[in-house]
């Protein structure tokens, strides 16, 4: 049981490490995502609907369909805690 | 290979911490037998890949993006703001999941009298 | 754990500040689009105010300040609030969740949007708020439900 569990994190820390190797540097300001991505939102967020919060504008309005399902699973969750713990078994 | 090491942890530090991070909060999770220690274990592999996104979202030079009046045109260069946006969504399903898994932690215990999982695969028979 | 905090300075100080916690909530929230903030952190707050009461003060206090099963239809009505400010533009004809194409007379197009941005975010926080104190109060009973039986 204890070598399953070893070799499961030493394959999950090499995997990190091996993708942490091949990603791009951190703090590099010419890496692909901010060159096209994110300059079309921070260009682009006062002119499309005049909020100066760039998160804001990407969480309600350039993504909003995934805040929505988000919304939906907070619900779901606080749902299910009701109807584990309400019902008298 | 040790100027790769080096070059690693100058420029992807917070890989490598990150890294640790869910490394022991995957083992804690594995070889724990109490439940709620897995789900703390849990919680910490959870808490850490959030802080891996954030920590990719840092800029040499920038600054919290948010788009000060007045500075519409000018030349910022400002942090990403993709990851944050992420993160806010998997915090409060962080959150969720926290609380349904301690509701059935609950009716666990009420339901046979202990929390530790050798116990529980005894008296499940 | 929802029972009467037995120290003096705890609720007391819990009495004063629970106020200031949730007007500054509010502003979290409204001012999600000029500052840093929004509709998650500041429903966060806001269920961090209640659950404060719930823990200083005695339970006929803070159930009266906010009842039992309320929490739950907060969240509901933040879901439904989401819901249908993204459904509105489906009778204009233009795909859902698209708040530019509500006809508010004498609005500009980007401001509709930054008018349904904060409708959006108001929506969010009550969910958030609501969802979080409803675990809450589900979580600690305290003895008004059936306590673990412990065989």
């Amino acid at each position: 049981m204890r070598f399953w569990a070893a070799s499961v994190v030493v394959a999950v820390t090499v995997l990190l490490l091996l993708a942490g190797g091949s990603l791009p540097p951190l703090r590099a300001v010419d890496s692909p995502i901010s060159r096209t991505v994110e300059a079309y939102y921070v260009e682009n967020a006062i002119r499309d609907m005049d909020t100066p919060n760039i998160v804001s504008a990407i969480l309600a309005d350039y993504r909003g369909y995934d805040t929505f399902g988000e919304t939906t699973v907070v619900f779901a969750a606080g749902l299910a805690c009701f109807l584990l713990l309400r019902r008298p078994l | 290979m040790t100027d790769a090491i080096a070059q690693f942890l100058s420029e992807r530090f917070e890989y490598g911490a990150t890294t640790v991070l869910i490394a022991i909060g995957t083992h804690a999770l594995l070889v724990k037998k109490n439940l709620v220690k897995k789900m703390i274990a849990l919680n910490v592999v959870q808490t850490a890949i959030i802080l891996l996104f954030i920590a990719m979202s840092l800029r040499r030079g920038g600054t919290v993006p948010i788009i000060a009046p007045g500075a519409e045109n000018a030349d910022v260069i400002y942090m990403s703001p993709l990851p944050h946006v992420l993160m806010l969504t998997a915090i409060v399903v962080m959150v969720g999941t926290a609380g349904v898994a301690f509701a059935l932690l609950i009716r666990i215990y009420q339901r046979y009298g202990t929390l530790e999982e050798d116990e529980l695969l005894e008296r499940r028979q | 754990m929802i029972s009467r905090f037995d120290s003096v300075v705890v609720r007391t100080a819990a009495k004063i500040l629970v106020p200031f916690i949730q007007v500054f909530a509010l502003y979290v929230v409204f001012h999600g689009a000029k500052s840093p903030g929004g509709g998650f952190q500041g429903g966060a707050m806001l269920a961090a105010s209640i659950i404060l009461t719930r823990f200083t003060a005695a339970p006929e206090i803070s159930l009266r300040y906010l009842p039992d099963l309320w929490a739950l239809r907060l969240g509901g009505v933040g879901v439904l609030i989401y819901a249908v400010v993204g459904l509105l533009p489906l009778l204009w004809g233009a795909p859902f969740l698209d708040y530019g194409a509500l006809p508010i007379p004498g609005v500009h197009a980007n401001e509709v949007r930054a008018l349904g941005i904060e409708a959006v975010e108001v929506g969010v926080a009550l969910a958030v708020a609501g969802i979080m104190v409803s675990i809450f109060d589900d979580l600690a009973p305290a003895g008004r439900r059936e306590r673990p039986s412990g065989r």
